[in-house]
């Protein structure tokens, strides 16, 4: 029976890709190993081998197709001794898939909608595409992905003040591990875009001595599991510094890269350092979910004068938002945005847990409660103040976050509420959060870890008493 | 790549092996004594002041090794930066920082370097270049790294000394540190101040490679062993290394064997070696000595260089009576300096 071949994962969060080029024509021979496409991301172009022998039977994506979801089968191969009249017995592959359902962690993930794809994925009705409040009428506005956002904030600071480079494991040549800094080397050089060795300790402090000295660093760390390694240097150099030296001596520098759960990582390459971070005087913590947020803080976080831990998500690098099209868009760091107003339960979350809340928002407007949701974006300082003013409206609160909940970020707002808003509380603040094991590998039980639309919704209504 | 350089002694306190270091001029050796004394006396005082309970804390002395600092400082000029680990008040001085800050930062008063918030092993001044003063053992070595990655990236010609000691020579980040520094050509000197004790743990017990000069070699960075406790020696080789920095050619190390008399900190037991081992070392070897000796047999009187003591310790008396008198800091600074 013909063999079919799959659109293949190249990474652990892609889910779907472009099919680029078939490089085999219907009726080639093709022995294993042979390239017979390629396929991009927008992370990378990568060519896909056969694994089988035989010859190319149909190709059943064409290339130039856009957005075809990981799994969807793309062509079949002949084996010796079959011809076309074969192919009948292969099941018709069904109509491209929606990428969204390919892969486990996506269902809780924003569905934005691609810019060129035939078949886009309906925009979740969520507040990623939502303009600023403080963003002038009439702003024109540009859709881009996250990640498209963070190499346009960098590259717009690196042209704005040439004491801001860039350091960090292949952020130059290789254009990014996660394909943010991509074009900067080539716009910048290599004096100001530079590959490290895999030193994460070493370059940190390299970078946090430049800063000493008056430069502004943006150190990337390929994640920040990797950043464990370093955080004698972030927690003890970078943020001691400014007070040990009476005021004197501190620095300017900004650690980025993606913090959190990715996909099928498992327990090393999956944890949330939110709470980790927020607990040190003297970091600024910056978790944003949206675009045009992404944007505006990571200007803000590269022009502030302290030490800025900047945490990404890789499962969002590829979600589209609306970005203002300003010549300097910057969000103050600081202030928490109210996502989606309501007046029966306050959902505040941050970074991929805004993913969870506004889902579960949609989902209890359909049974009559009014979720209001905070992206608090900043974890430290914290909006206490924007937390308790909702809370005075609705007198209930569910914390939502990947992390986990022992000393986690949700705690904290837990205990702000009950110091602030305790006389306007009807019910004991929810804590939805990460599971309290280690990240598991296997698909079911790594959904199972995280936290999921389906438990913010039951919180809300708990808190609600419904 | 020059290969490791080995010279001067085998060991601190040892005889010299091939040939004595250029001879100063008078106006150097006085200088020498004048700042290592200032060390000296600001050191003994300060142990002084910890026993009356004015000094709290941890207070690591560097009376015995003052020839280290007080030479390489000769080999700078200005706008070169120095960054140090927790045994730093001898550096803070060379640097030309005011010993009534330091004493005051010592005992917590509003009138230290930090307003009294760092304490002995945090210190610094961006007007002397005087970067710290860190208390985690190795971390001012990719710090220091990264001081001279600045100057790189500004295309100046300023150097860095990155002083870190035997004890901190084996942490990890040092060889990260050598490896970028090598790769990116980077100005520093990495100034190994071998006491030969880590806390109270020789360096034969702690250090495979008890050569810390040869510490660079599969980093291809130039290696010298020197005579700490002859502060001649020290900047004959603190000229060669800083030239070979400032010329654009990387880093370089420079391993002191010197010795420290006092405890690793003010609550040591000492006894990891014998009283006999510190007597020989400051009887024979001391660097102050040294210095006077020539500067006697050069025909300076005695009572020149008692009259240099003289006005050291007026320096350090005042300093003393400032930081006891010095009000500590205003209770609003607990929440200033967190931010800027």
């Amino acid at each position: 029976m013909p063999i079919q071949v799959l659109m293949p994962a190249l990474s652990p969060t892609m889910e779907k890709g472009n099919l680029a080029k078939w490089l085999k024509k219907e009726g080639e021979p093709i022995k294993s190993g042979d390239v017979i496409a390629e396929i991009e991301t927008d992370k990378a172009t990568m060519e896909v081998e056969a694994t089988d022998e035989g010859t190319l039977g149909k190709i059943l994506i064409p290339e130039g197709t856009a957005d075809v979801a990981v799994n969807t089968p793309i062509a079949t191969i002949l084996a010796d001794g079959e011809s076309a009249a074969d192919l009948a017995k292969v099941i018709s592959p069904a109509k491209q898939e929606k990428a969204a359902e390919s892969a486990p962690p996506a269902q809780a993930k924003a569905e934005a909608p691609a810019p060129k794809a035939e078949e886009k994925v309906p925009a979740a009705p969520t507040a990623v595409s939502e303009p600023e409040p403080e963003v002038p009428a009439g702003t024109e506005m540009i859709t881009q992905t996250i990640r498209e956002a963070l190499r346009d904030a960098m590259a717009e600071e690196m042209r704005r003040d040439p004491d801001v480079f860039l350091m960090g494991e292949e952020v130059a040549e290789y254009q990014g591990a996660y394909k943010v800094s991509q074009g900067l080397l080539q716009e910048f050089g290599a004096r100001r875009v530079i590959d490290t060795p895999i030193t994460e300790h070493g370059f940190a402090g390299i970078g946090i001595g430049a800063a000493m000295a008056g430069l502004k660093p943006i150190v990337e760390f390929m994640t920040f599991n990797f950043a464990m390694q370093a955080m004698d240097q972030l927690i003890n150099s970078a943020a001691k510094t400014l007070y040990m030296s009476g005021g004197q001596m501190g620095c300017s520098i900004v650690f980025r890269g993606p913090n959190g759960a990715a996909a099928r990582v498992a327990a090393q390459h999956s944890q949330d350092y939110s709470s980790w971070y927020s607990h040190i005087p003297g970091l600024k913590v910056i978790a944003p979910f949206s675009a045009a947020d992404y944007k505006g803080l990571l200007k803000a976080a590269i022009r502030d004068p302290n030490p800025v831990i900047f945490l990404e998500n890789e499962v969002l690098y590829g979600h589209f938002g609306e970005v203002p099209k300003l010549d300097d868009y910057i969000v103050p760091i600081g202030k928490a945005r109210v996502a989606r107003k309501g007046q029966h339960v306050t959902i505040i979350s941050w970074s991929n847990g805004m993913t969870y809340s506004l889902k579960a928002a949609d989902e209890l407007a359909k049974e009559g409660i009014e979720a209001e949701v905070i992206d608090l974006r900043t974890l430290r300082p914290m909006d206490t103040e924007t937390i308790v003013a909702s809370i005075q409206k609705t007198g209930r609160a569910v914390t939502v976050e990947e992390g986990w909940q022992q000393s986690g970020v949700g705690a904290e707002v837990a205990a702000r509420i009950m110091e602030h808003a305790f006389d306007y509380l009807d019910a004991p603040v929810a804590r939805v959060s990460g599971k309290d094991v280690p990240m598991p590998y296997a698909a079911n039980l790594e959904k199972m870890a995280l936290p999921s639309v389906a438990e913010v919704v039951e919180a809300a209504k708990a808190v609600c008493y419904r | 790549m020059a290969a490791p350089k080995k010279s001067v002694t085998k060991e601190a306190g040892q005889e010299k092996g091939d040939g004595s270091p250029p001879e100063f001029t008078k106006e150097q050796e006085l200088k020498a004594l004048r700042d290592m004394l200032l060390i000296r006396r600001f050191e003994e005082k300060a142990g002084q002041l910890y026993g009356m309970g004015a000094i709290g804390g941890f207070c690591h002395l560097y009376i015995g090794q003052e020839a280290v600092v007080v030479g390489m400082q000769m080999t700078l000029k200005k706008g070169d930066q120095v960054i140090t680990g927790y045994r730093d008040h001898g550096h803070m001085l060379a640097c030309g920082m005011d010993a009534k800050g330091v004493m005051a930062e010592l005992t917590g008063r509003r009138g230290g370097y930090s307003k009294g918030k760092g304490g002995s092993m945090h210190m610094f001044s961006v007007a002397e270049h005087f970067y710290g003063g860190h208390g985690i053992v190795g971390a001012q070595v990719s710090l220091g790294t990264g001081l001279a990655f600045a100057n790189r990236y500004r295309e100046n010609d300023f150097v860095s000394l990155a002083y870190f000691g035997d004890g901190a020579a084996n942490q990890g980040q040092v060889y990260e540190s050598f490896n970028m520094a090598e790769l990116w050509k980077l100005p520093v000197v990495y100034v190994i101040e071998n006491n030969r004790y880590a806390m109270g743990t020789s360096v034969t017990r702690s250090s495979a490679q008890t050569d810390f000069s040869k510490r660079g070699v599969s980093f291809n960075i130039p290696g010298r062993q020197v005579d700490g406790m002859d502060v001649r020696a020290v900047k004959a080789a603190g000229d060669e290394a800083v030239a070979w920095c400032r010329a654009g050619k990387g880093p370089y190390i420079l391993e002191m064997q010197t010795y420290r008399y006092r405890g690793h900190s003010m609550s040591d037991p000492a006894k990891y070696r014998t009283r006999e081992e510190v007597e020989k070392v400051r009887h024979e070897h001391d660097p102050i000595e040294q210095v006077r000796n020539r500067l006697l047999a050069a025909d300076v009187s005695e009572q020149d260089l008692k009259s240099i003591d003289a006005a050291v310790r007026d320096i350090v008396n005042a300093a003393a009576d400032f930081a006891q008198h010095d009000p500590e800091p205003d209770p609003s600074e607990l929440y200033t300096d967190v931010y800027r």
